[in-house]
């Protein structure tokens, strides 16, 4: 009896932590929610549950002459449909090599992947700004995309080659018996293969624009030109003009959608990173 | 087939080569890939000569007039050489030893492949580097040059008064490391910064792991029910866009009209000066942190904890283990041993966790006596140091201490990884 109390005692002590848990995470979002939905620019009227509920942040992203976030949204999407294709293709074809090839410079290469994915990308922005000067890229988004797929290719080529090296050996030696060149093997075999992390790769850096700030803030200069990121930024950024409810607004339209799918992928992102990262 | 010619040496044909490619090879009488190579190099040369000596010029002297030469750009164009110069050396190599190997069959007497032979075995070898090709230079174009360039730069004199075109930089050698650590105002700025990046690296990092390992446990207990659902909601501070939550939280900790003090500690009738004072704004940054960080962790758990046999618990219940020594001697080593390549990187990653530092509070407060904010850490004060004081050396300098830094986890990841043991077969 007393070893059954004790039992439900620590299960609710788990719920009751985890309950906790649960209202520390939602306080956060569900606020950010109930700001947009507050009438008024300001964050200092604003409260957690609005006197009067509004869309009018909403309906004036979308539909204000002054809005310009609409561009942003397409602006976003190019670069990151962009980004996923080039960036799956240059990875696929790098890992590929890595993982079946033996040639000169093969170790060196893996060492240098794994020691620039340590640098982060800040330390190189000067030099990365006067390069695109140098180039005429500046305050273009060809631009950006150049930087993001040069950029991601340390880490992922890292993280498909381990999925690679999972792939049996025996299925592209039997390919080649049966008379299959380098570039067959290459899409008859190990793409189709690996297309579960190759879709991780396309996710991840089909969001990572939506959520860099930074570099495109860096590169870009033109308000027509920018990334939904640095436009909400931009929001609350100004001393000026102060929008935290209309940052808000805009920041849930692309929380959201990232979350749902986020959500649903996160598990092959932690099966990739554990089979990459560390069985290799 | 051709006879042994003794007389024949590969020495002289190894230096032919070297001295202009393809030499060797008309030695070796293989006329057609002589002729070949030569053509290469020679228009190598006609079309590289004026870039590259411009280039290494620069990067000796960088500029010698000011206004008409721009130390940057020469900075950078001497790099671009250098880069081109170690391609053409490496294929330079391959030549010398195509010489070599060549020079040595004719001396044994061995036949020549035919040219279609030879182009097949050159497709074979040259496929993986056609492959690596354009991801390799994009590679160092875009990652290695801007490194090299703020390796350069943390060994010049470059800062809003000596900025190009109107003076030329200097090499200054170990001068701006020198100063970092004699100057007081940067010595002091220096020193505490790096402790707080220190502290703020061990903390932050080792609350999340703790309380994502914690977590894991708890949910992982066979008592509780609505696994998935919980799991779901625990992820989801990972699953919203880091920056949006952040700025949210900057706007919530606000010292006056924030959610935290308005709606939260008012309740206990406390107001804490989160945005003010360095102390507190440290404790917010590590409290949002460990909110942001602790999913992914989790998430790495619970995956492992799920890969775990039954066997060894049952195996130690027999023996009568606690539950702190089951957790102690089979769950934790398990745990630990499967992710710490991946628990490394965290800390890694954290270290050098500019967006949460820049975009909470901008680094600040501002402290008196250092140049940089309360709550800066190493690559959010040169991030400030490059865009806003434009003192391009220090942050050159300072960049680089970090990059000796993050290369020591590095080459603990390195060590770590199996990926190296794989080798190619072909």
């Amino acid at each position: 009896m007393n070893r059954k109390w004790k039992s439900r005692v620590e299960v609710a002590l788990i719920y009751l932590f985890i309950a906790f848990m649960f209202v520390v995470i939602a306080y956060p979002l569900l606020w950010t929610i109930s700001m947009s939905l507050n009438p008024g620019t300001s964050l200092y009227s604003a409260s957690l549950i609005p006197e009067k509920w509004s869309f009018e942040h909403y309906k004036w992203l979308f539909t204000s002459p002054e809005s310009d976030y609409l561009l942003w949204y397409k602006n976003s999407l190019f670069v990151a449909a962009a980004n996923a294709a080039l960036s799956v293709l240059f990875t696929a074809l790098i890992a590929y090599a890595f993982s079946r090839y033996k040639f000169v410079g093969r170790k060196t290469g893996l060492y240098l992947f794994l020691v620039l994915q340590m640098f982060p990308s800040l330390m190189a922005m000067v030099a990365i700004y006067i390069l695109l000067n140098m180039l005429h890229l500046l305050d273009s988004l060809w631009g950006l995309i150049l930087i993001y797929v040069g950029g991601q290719i340390p880490f992922n080529a890292w993280l498909v080659k381990g999925y690679f090296d999972t792939i049996p050996r025996e299925l592209d030696e039997a390919a080649r018996i049966d008379g299959a060149g380098h570039f067959g093997v290459f899409f008859r075999i190990m793409l189709p293969l690996a297309k579960p992390i190759l879709a991780v790769v396309a996710l991840f850096n089909f969001m990572a624009p939506f959520t860099d700030f930074l570099l495109p803030s860096i590169v870009l200069r033109d308000p027509d030109k920018f990334t939904l990121a640095v436009g909400l930024f931009n929001f609350i950024s100004d001393r000026f003009a102060n929008n935290f409810t209309r940052f808000a607004a805009g920041s849930i339209l692309i929380a959201a959608p990232i979350a749902v799918v986020f959500l649903f992928l996160q598990r092959y992102l932690i099966s990739g990173l554990t089979a990459g990262g560390t069985k290799g | 087939m051709p006879e042994a010619n003794v007389r024949h040496r590969p020495a002289v044909a190894m230096a032919l080569s070297l001295l202009f490619a393809g030499l060797g090879q008309l030695y070796n009488r293989r006329y057609v890939k002589g002729i070949l190579f030569i053509i290469i190099e020679a228009s190598f040369l006609l079309t590289f000569y004026n870039f590259l000596n411009i280039g290494l010029w620069g990067l000796v002297t960088l500029g010698e007039i000011p206004m008409l030469d721009h130390s940057i750009f020469l900075l950078i164009q001497g790099l671009v050489s250098v880069i081109i110069i170690a391609f053409a050396a490496a294929l330079h190599i391959a030549n010398i030893i195509d010489a070599r190997n060549d020079a040595r069959r004719r001396q044994r007497g061995e036949p020549f492949p035919s040219l279609i032979e030879s182009c097949r075995h050159a497709w074979d070898r040259g496929f993986p580097y056609i492959f690596v090709t354009p991801g390799l230079v994009m590679l160092l174009f875009i990652v290695v040059l801007p490194l090299l360039f703020m390796v350069s730069l943390a060994f010049t004199d470059y800062n809003l008064y000596h900025s190009p075109p109107r003076h030329l930089l200097n090499w200054v050698g170990l001068e701006n490391f020198k100063n970092l650590v004699s100057i007081p105002i940067w010595k002091s700025t220096f020193f505490s910064v790096l402790a707080w990046t220190i502290v703020w690296t061990v903390v932050a990092t080792t609350a999340q792991i703790a309380l994502g390992l914690f977590l894991a446990l708890l949910v992982n207990d066979p008592r509780i029910k609505f696994k998935r659902f919980i799991r779901t909601v625990l992820i989801l501070p990972w699953a919203v866009p880091a920056f949006v939550t952040i700025l949210v939280f900057a706007a919530m900790f606000n010292d006056k009209f924030g959610a935290i003090n308005r709606e939260v500690l008012s309740l206990f009738g406390v107001s804490i000066p989160w945005m003010t004072d360095p102390f507190w704004t440290k404790v917010a940054l590590i409290l949002i942190q460990t909110w942001l960080g602790f999913p992914f962790v989790f998430a790495l758990f619970t995956g492992v904890l799920q890969s775990i046999s039954r066997d060894w618990y049952e195996a130690a219940d027999i023996d009568g283990a606690t539950r702190w020594q089951k957790f102690k001697s089979i769950t934790l080593p398990h745990v630990l041993y499967a992710t710490a390549p991946l628990l490394i990187m965290q800390y890694a990653g954290n270290f050098n966790n500019f967006n949460i530092i820049y975009l909470f509070n901008d680094g600040g407060p501002a402290v008196r006596g250092q140049n940089a904010g309360g709550t800066d850490i190493l690559i959010s004060w040169v991030y400030d140091l490059t865009f806003t004081t434009n003192n391009y050396n220090m942050a050159a300098a300072i960049s680089l201490i970090i990059g000796l830094i993050v290369s020591g986890f590095a080459i603990y990841q390195f060590r770590r990884t199996r990926s190296f043991k794989e080798e190619g077969n072909i």
